[in-house]
């Protein structure tokens, strides 16, 4: 199980942060072309990101980056730069139509034959706009190689014609909008960042709030909101027992031969049983249970 | 005179010849000035300018004049005390300095009038310490540890003719401290810790002073029997300088991450028991590396016995808290912590030998279970330099770093493994200051290296889920992101001579070009 419960924003022009973002842990790292570098640095850090990609040893880390538009001088550059580089993840920004997907996959695809690595790249979507989300489930669908959707959430709220809260309650339609449209595409579902670096309180009440939305995780800018967003995110202790009980009279059940089975006295059913799978692959990937107590139980 | 006392003065006077003394003559009259006066002003008083206090001392060419460097980058004794001894024509002086500092620039053109000859400091920064490491002086400067430094001014090894020491109080006789309790205090700078050595073995002692204040000036750090002269000057340091004082926590990531890592080596260490000491640097990572440690010692009930070294307001705080019991103050790092000692007899100074000498047994390192240090580089053996930077250019302390790394029971290097493009765990480093063999842990952003000799260290750590690696993988992982630096134009001149705190000599520095 791949987690995404932190994507952290790296600038694609600054060296020192892309050599050892990983350090601090994010599941993924997102190196970006787009928007943190000006029109007179595009090339200077497309080879920058490039030869990142080509020399660091990021280990495990899903590594992403966020290209410049198709529409810009930059974006066909940026996937051809990228691709060659063995990049995980395009990410696209201000996705507003399923087409733009179509668009960025057949440049994709046109670099990966040329290399002979064909499908090797995922796509996920930034959504900005109001256009975006009404056309969210479009987008998650327009191509295999999607892996995900996020929401962008200034550009979206400007859009809208009004600004971020604390609370968020602007972002509410918009957060549902793309989570349902995940979920029913089977893909991931990311939301967008918190840039006040000073509220921390603030930050961890949005990661409580996204989870319990069913987000998969949360886009940051900073080491620091990784801890955060991991603890928020970790299983408790009781949901994690809860699980392994299930698990273990799952297992009981089958040895049995028995159909339907029951665990203190609450018919268990598939829903049940996969949320409690889920529970365990999270609880592992967080290191708050590790395989061998796994195997204790 | 009573006749029966008159009858015994033959037997008085054949006493006296016979233990070669004279007899009492009792004249002298008894002085009847009110004492208070005498407070004021002292008809034995001590105070005089700074010229006459060189001449009283029989200054000569060629002599030993030492300093602290208590108001650190503030100092401003070194500078007035050697353009006075350059105006009255002094030439070949040693200047003998627990540190020297950014400030201290002058010394340039005084070295280079001959003014000053020989150097010995525990660190060196700023344009004199580029100008050394060019090539400057004939003589090559001598680096010691604050431990070392102590023993070696006790054992005449360095031996003191005239020492110069700032205080911010002063009275007529003497008696001096880091601080003053009066209304026209001007300057703080806390313990003076390492200016104590000096005082008592030095053959002359004058301090200078931004506030004489009236006789009795107690409790004191220097007491009025080791000192000759009190010289009252406008100002001895900007205390500003020291440090702002205010608790600030790092926002640097990168710091974080060093810190909590450093943390959780304490917290699993086995040294982390109630009763335990500890002793912490200034920089970013080791403050924030405090502030993890105080939450678990708060979580798990545990209290400190005794924090040792440069004391922080960090430090102070806890102690206040009551999670450590007292503090044991060689050098104040900030104001707050120059403050607590003025007020908090559970803040204690001590000397610079009591603090860290080698040849004390009962110095405070002897009892230190753990120390957080820093580091310039640390190489696949675990050697430590503190002192000179991967450029070749003298740019930092040796302090206590062998001292406390040789005595405390862990000694934990928190080091970033690439600084920008500097690699900082090498193959060897640049000037060997701390040997490896006295280095417990070292932790970096990219994983945590335990001394071979300390398996048992090793094993506690890698049960409680920490990420241990080999110097050499750090290493490997350092050359593969910067690549091989090239060698540094080292040249054939000795510039300074690294003492290992027994007074052996460990490592020479050579002059370097300058680059590019």
């Amino acid at each position: 199980m791949r987690l995404r419960r932190t994507m952290m924003f790296v600038p694609g022009n600054n060296p020192g942060m892309m050599s050892d973002a990983f350090i601090y842990g994010p599941d993924s790292i997102m190196l970006d072309l787009e928007d943190s570098v000006t029109m007179a640095e595009k090339d200077a850090a497309r080879l920058l990101v490039y030869n990142a990609l080509k020399t660091i040893d990021y280990g495990n880390t899903e590594m992403v980056v966020r290209i410049n538009p198709l529409n810009t001088p930059y974006g066909k550059k940026d996937i051809e730069a990228v691709v060659k580089a063995g990049v995980d993840v395009i990410r696209m920004p201000k996705t507003e139509t399923a087409e733009e997907v179509r668009e960025v996959e057949a440049e994709i695809e046109k670099v990966e034959k040329e290399i002979g690595c064909l499908g090797r790249t995922k796509i996920m979507a930034a959504i900005e706009s109001t256009l975006g989300i009404v056309n969210a489930y479009e987008i998650a669908v327009a191509s295999k190689r999607m892996m995900g959707i996020a929401l962008g959430a200034e550009d979206y709220c400007a859009n809208l014609k009004t600004q971020r809260t604390p609370e968020g309650t602007e972002l509410l339609l918009a957060r549902q909008t793309i989570v349902v449209a995940a979920r029913a595409a089977g893909i991931d579902a990311l939301d967008t960042v918190y840039s006040n670096l000073n509220d921390m309180e603030t930050f961890r009440k949005e990661v409580e709030l996204i989870k319990a939305l069913g987000f998969d995780g949360k886009s940051i800018i900073n080491p620091r909101q990784i801890e955060i967003v991991n603890e928020v995110f970790a299983p408790k202790q009781k949901d994690i027992e809860k699980a392994l009980t299930i698990l273990a009279a799952i297992k009981e059940a089958e040895k049995k031969g028995s159909g339907v089975i029951a665990v203190n006295g609450k018919m268990v059913d598939k829903p049940v049983v996969i949320r409690a799978q889920r529970t365990i692959e999270l609880a592992l990937a967080s290191k708050v249970l590790t395989e061998e107590e796994l195997n204790n139980e | 005179m009573n006749k029966i006392i008159a009858q015994r003065a033959a037997l008085v006077e054949q006493a006296a010849t016979q233990m070669g003394k004279k007899t009492y003559n009792g004249t002298s009259a008894k002085e009847q000035t009110p004492r208070t006066e005498n407070q004021k002003e002292s008809p034995n008083s001590k105070v005089v300018t700074l010229e006459e206090a060189i001449r009283g001392c029989g200054m000569k060419d060629g002599m030993t004049i030492s300093f602290h460097h208590h108001f650190r980058a503030g100092d401003k004794v070194v500078n007035m005390v050697v353009d006075k001894l350059a105006e009255m024509g002094f030439k070949n002086l040693s200047l003998a300095a627990s540190s020297l500092q950014d400030v201290h620039k002058p010394m340039i053109e005084h070295i280079k009038n001959g003014v000053i000859s020989e150097i010995s400091t525990s660190g060196l920064r700023g344009e004199l310490a580029d100008e050394i490491s060019r090539g400057l002086m004939d003589k090559p400067v001598v680096f010691r540890s604050h431990g070392g430094r102590g023993s070696a001014i006790a054992n005449g090894e360095l031996h003191i003719d005239v020492a110069f020491l700032g205080a911010s109080s002063c009275d007529s006789a003497g008696n001096a401290c880091g601080y003053s309790r009066s209304e026209n205090a001007k300057s703080i700078c806390g313990s003076l810790g390492y200016a104590l050595p000096d005082a008592r073995y030095a053959d002359r002692v004058v301090i200078l002073t931004d506030d004489l204040v009236q006789y009795p000036n107690t409790p004191n750090s220097i007491s009025e029997h080791d000192v000759d002269y009190v010289v009252e000057v406008e100002s001895v340091g900007d205390s500003s300088k020291i440090a702002s004082g205010a608790i600030r926590d790092t926002k640097n990531p990168r710091d974080i991450l060093l810190a909590q890592q450093a943390a959780k080596v304490i917290i699993n260490s086995g040294y982390f028991k109630q009763g335990f000491s500890i002793q912490t640097g200034s920089g970013g990572a080791s403050l924030a590396a405090v502030k993890y440690i105080r939450e678990s010692m708060i979580e798990k009930g545990i209290t400190a016995s005794f924090a040792l070294g440069g004391i922080t307001a960090h430090m102070v705080k806890m102690h206040e808290e009551g999670l450590i019991e007292r503090l044991i103050d060689v050098q104040s790092f900030d104001k707050v912590a120059a403050e607590s000692i003025m007020k908090d007899p559970m803040h204690k100074e001590v000397s610079a030998s009591e603090y860290a000498s080698a040849d004390t047994p009962g110095s405070a390192t002897h009892y230190l279970d753990i120390v957080i240090l820093s580091a310039l580089e640390v190489d696949v053996n675990f050697n430590v330099n503190v002192l000179v930077g991967s450029d070749g250019i003298i740019r930092g302390a040796v302090g206590g770093h062998p001292d406390t790394a040789a005595d405390s029971a862990l000694s934990i290097i928190v080091c970033p493994l690439l600084r920008g493009r500097i690699p900082c765990v090498v193959d060897e480093v640049t000037t060997l200051i701390t040997p490896g063999a006295t280095v417990d842990v070292v932790v970096t952003e990219y994983g945590i290296a335990v001394n071979p000799a300390r398996a048992e260290i090793a094993e506690r750590l890698k049960a409680a889920g920490l990420k241990i690696v080999t110097l050499e993988q750090l290493r490997d992982h350092a050359l593969k992101v910067i690549g091989q630096p090239d060698p540094l134009p080292f040249g054939d001149k000795v510039v300074g001579v690294v003492m290992n705190r027994d007074g052996s000599v460990m490592d020479v520095i050579k002059n370097i070009s300058p680059i590019g």
